[in-house]
């Protein structure tokens, strides 16, 4: 005892504790079951109750997968063909693919062309997502907005041309005068942008041919889960720039610009969107000059657009805020002008922070798409619920079709959220 | 003492004149009146609060004065943001807590401002940079994020970023505060070396050492003025003013 007592008052290490590697965790699934599954009685019964559940639930759904037909012309057919067993009548899916993907109204002989937008659009998506790849590959994002219009809309090739040459022509004269002012640059971009439209769609209205390559779809004939996919890409990719510029103004220093992105953003945010789409649909037709015909789409598109950004821009704002003064301070000590510091410094690290927030509104907006089928547009739950469930072959199936809706959301949306997973891992940088 | 090779020109790097600054109605910086030469390595301390730190961002404009001139290399400070980015490429600033960008590797932290502040290209600019990081003693970690260095490695890094700039006057804002006392001297060293090539220096630090062997005029500061300033030797040895002796009983005392 004594012993112990004198070696801690005073101690002197006359040799090294060398390093070793940690003790080698015992392995195996009986352990790990013995550990997770088993450790008490209470967490035993537990698991037998779960596995239970899971059997209850296996024997609901399993036959009626196993069961299902999918060959039938109509649901009268299907349970024929059952004789009472418990299935799924999945022919609905198959007789009416088309429909669920393309709406009723779209030339079935043209389904290659939003076909081919959307495999396009894994192309145009990947080097946004995947900043590893060459950044020349962003030309292919670039030009994809026109061609995926071009392809699903069709019409004369001159519109998505001159709508693509106004861009060009409007970055042209702000990349001459920025240097000037940033203002003139802003400023002669869209008063050329506009100019080079306005020429545009006269030329496009004087030669335009009455026989163009591609058989002109109007907006209406849109439907379907196309009708989704197309909402939910573009309100997503322009809500996302927009939500940072009103993230930006609501900081800026210069009191109207402030002033008019507080405002906006509080207005959207205590309004419903279906109230915005209701606007969209029906009131906003009262404030366009007579004999204008603004495409239903597109005003869809601009109301989704102006309620997921304001949302993102207050996500944005909080990132914006978590960072810490000394890094907006070493960007201004080192000369860097207020776009260099934001572009290159602030908004990087801000945007990671906002990583899960603008994940759950990305996700929440393109579940949102389906909205639109009370204004009478006809996407995929507006398919179902009308056209589908009200035809006299498929009156009365309705796990199948919500089903399958389902799993086509659940797809899009687990991959947004597994792909913001990645990239969070990704851009974590040294230990904190 | 490498007092012989450390000239002092008589060419007037910072001139600030009657310059006055307030925080809403609390008056921090008062009349304050100082010529700074160039080759000029100058200490500035004082308790806390005492308007140091708001001094020199000043001078970089990081903060904004309300009365008075400041002149930094003959350009004159005014809330025109063309003259304070030209201010700012001239004067190199280094924090206490360091403000490394997380985001970047040490080499992109460096590279960073030459690329695109004076449009160097980018092989010239990562040349530049790896000289100056061989010049505080971590090339090896050129590759590596901030986090995953010491504080000091980190606060020599932020000096060596603001170096990349090639600025002619460096400001320092109590640069070894937040560092662990093992750490202190590896940045001081860092400091010496910079002094003793010329640089002309603002440090607001509390390193009594550093401002003895380096220093060519200690400044001593309370409640927004400026209230003694002399030669290291005669400052710490026969102090003038009663608040300067409480203030060196206290920091010196133990």
């Amino acid at each position: 005892m004594s012993d112990t007592h004198a070696q801690s008052v005073a101690f002197v290490r006359d040799t090294e504790i060398p390093a070793s590697p940690p003790p080698v965790a015992q392995t195996g699934a009986v352990r790990w079951m013995r550990e997770n599954l088993f450790s008490t009685w209470v967490n035993a019964l537990l698991t037998v109750a779960a596995l239970y559940a899971i059997y209850l639930i296996g024997v609901a759904i399993l036959p009626w997968l196993i069961n299902g037909v999918w060959t039938t012309p109509s649901l009268t057919a299907c349970r024929e063909v059952l004789q009472g067993k418990v299935g799924g009548c999945f022919s609905v899916l198959t007789e009416r693919w088309n429909q669920l993907l393309f709406g009723f109204t779209y030339p079935s002989d043209q389904y290659w062309r939003p076909g081919i937008a959307f495999l396009l659009l894994f192309a145009a998506a990947a080097p946004v997502m995947f900043f590893k790849l060459p950044r020349k590959l962003l030309i292919i994002t670039a030009l994809y907005p026109f061609v995926a219009y071009y392809l699903i809309w069709g019409g004369t090739i001159l519109t998505p041309v001159f709508a693509l040459l106004g861009f060009v022509a409007g970055y042209a004269a702000y990349a001459r005068l920025v240097k000037g002012s940033f203002a003139l640059g802003i400023f002669a971009a869209v008063a050329v942008a506009a100019l080079t439209w306005w020429i545009g769609g006269m030329i496009t209205d004087a030669v335009a041919p009455a026989q163009p390559w591609l058989e002109e779809v109007p907006s209406r004939d849109m439907g379907g889960f196309m009708l989704n996919m197309i909402l939910g890409v573009t309100c997503l990719s322009l809500s996302i720039p927009l939500g940072i510029l009103l993230a930006l103004g609501r900081q800026s220093n210069l009191p109207l610009i402030k002033a008019v992105c507080v405002v906006f953003i509080e207005f959207i945010r205590g309004v419903p969107l279906i109230t915005l789409l209701f606007v969209a649909n029906v009131v906003l037709a009262y404030f366009l000059p007579p004999g204008t015909s603004f495409d239903l789409i597109l005003r869809v598109i601009i109301m989704i657009t102006l309620f997921a950004s304001a949302y993102i821009a207050e996500v944005i704002r909080g990132g914006l805020a978590a960072l810490p003064k000394g890094q907006y301070e070493a960007g201004d000590s080192l000369g860097l002008d207020y776009p260099q510091a934001m572009r290159l410094i602030i908004l990087p690290q801000a945007l990671k922070i906002s990583i899960p927030g603008i994940v759950n509104i990305a996700v929440g907006l393109f579940k949102d798409t389906t909205l639109v089928s009370v204004i009478s547009m006809f996407d995929l739950v507006g398919m179902i619920r009308g056209p589908i469930l009200a035809s006299a072959e498929w009156n009365g199936v309705y796990w199948e079709l919500f089903g399958f809706a389902a799993l086509l959301f659940f797809v899009v949306c687990y991959g947004i959220s597994k792909y913001s997973q990645w990239l969070e891992r990704q851009l974590s940088t040294g230990h904190r | 003492m490498a007092e012989a090779h450390m000239k002092v020109s008589d060419e007037v790097a910072i001139s600030i004149r009657k310059m006055n600054k307030w925080y809403g109605a609390f008056h921090v910086l008062r009349d304050i009146d100082l010529t700074v030469n160039r080759g000029e390595r100058i200490v500035i301390c004082g308790p806390s609060g005492s308007g140091k730190s708001t001094l020199i961002r000043c001078i970089n404009a990081l903060e904004e004065h309300q009365k008075g001139t400041i002149e930094v290399d003959g350009i004159t400070l005014s809330s025109d943001i063309k003259n304070i980015d030209k201010i700012r490429r001239e004067v190199g600033m280094c924090f206490q807590h360091f403000n490394l960008f997380p985001h970047l590797t040490i080499l992109e932290n460096c590279t960073l401002a030459p690329i695109w502040v004076r449009k160097e290209p980018k092989r010239e600019a990562e040349k530049t940079a790896m000289h100056f990081l061989e010049k505080v003693r971590i090339p090896d970690q050129a590759n590596k994020y901030p986090g995953q260095l010491s504080g000091g490695q980190q606060q020599r890094v932020a000096i060596a970023r603001s170096l990349c700039m090639k600025p002619r006057i460096m400001l320092f804002d109590e640069p070894t505060s937040a560092l662990d006392p093992e750490m202190i001297k590896e940045v001081l060293d860092t400091m010496i070396e910079l002094a003793e090539e010329g640089m002309t220096m603002l440090c607001v630090t509390h390193e009594m050492g550093f401002a003895r062997q380096v220093a060519n005029r200690v400044i001593f500061m309370d409640q927004g003025q400026i209230v003694e300033q002399n030669e290291p030797e005669e400052f710490f040895s026969n102090p003038k003013s009663d608040r300067t002796k409480l203030f060196l009983s206290q920091i010196l005392g133990h």
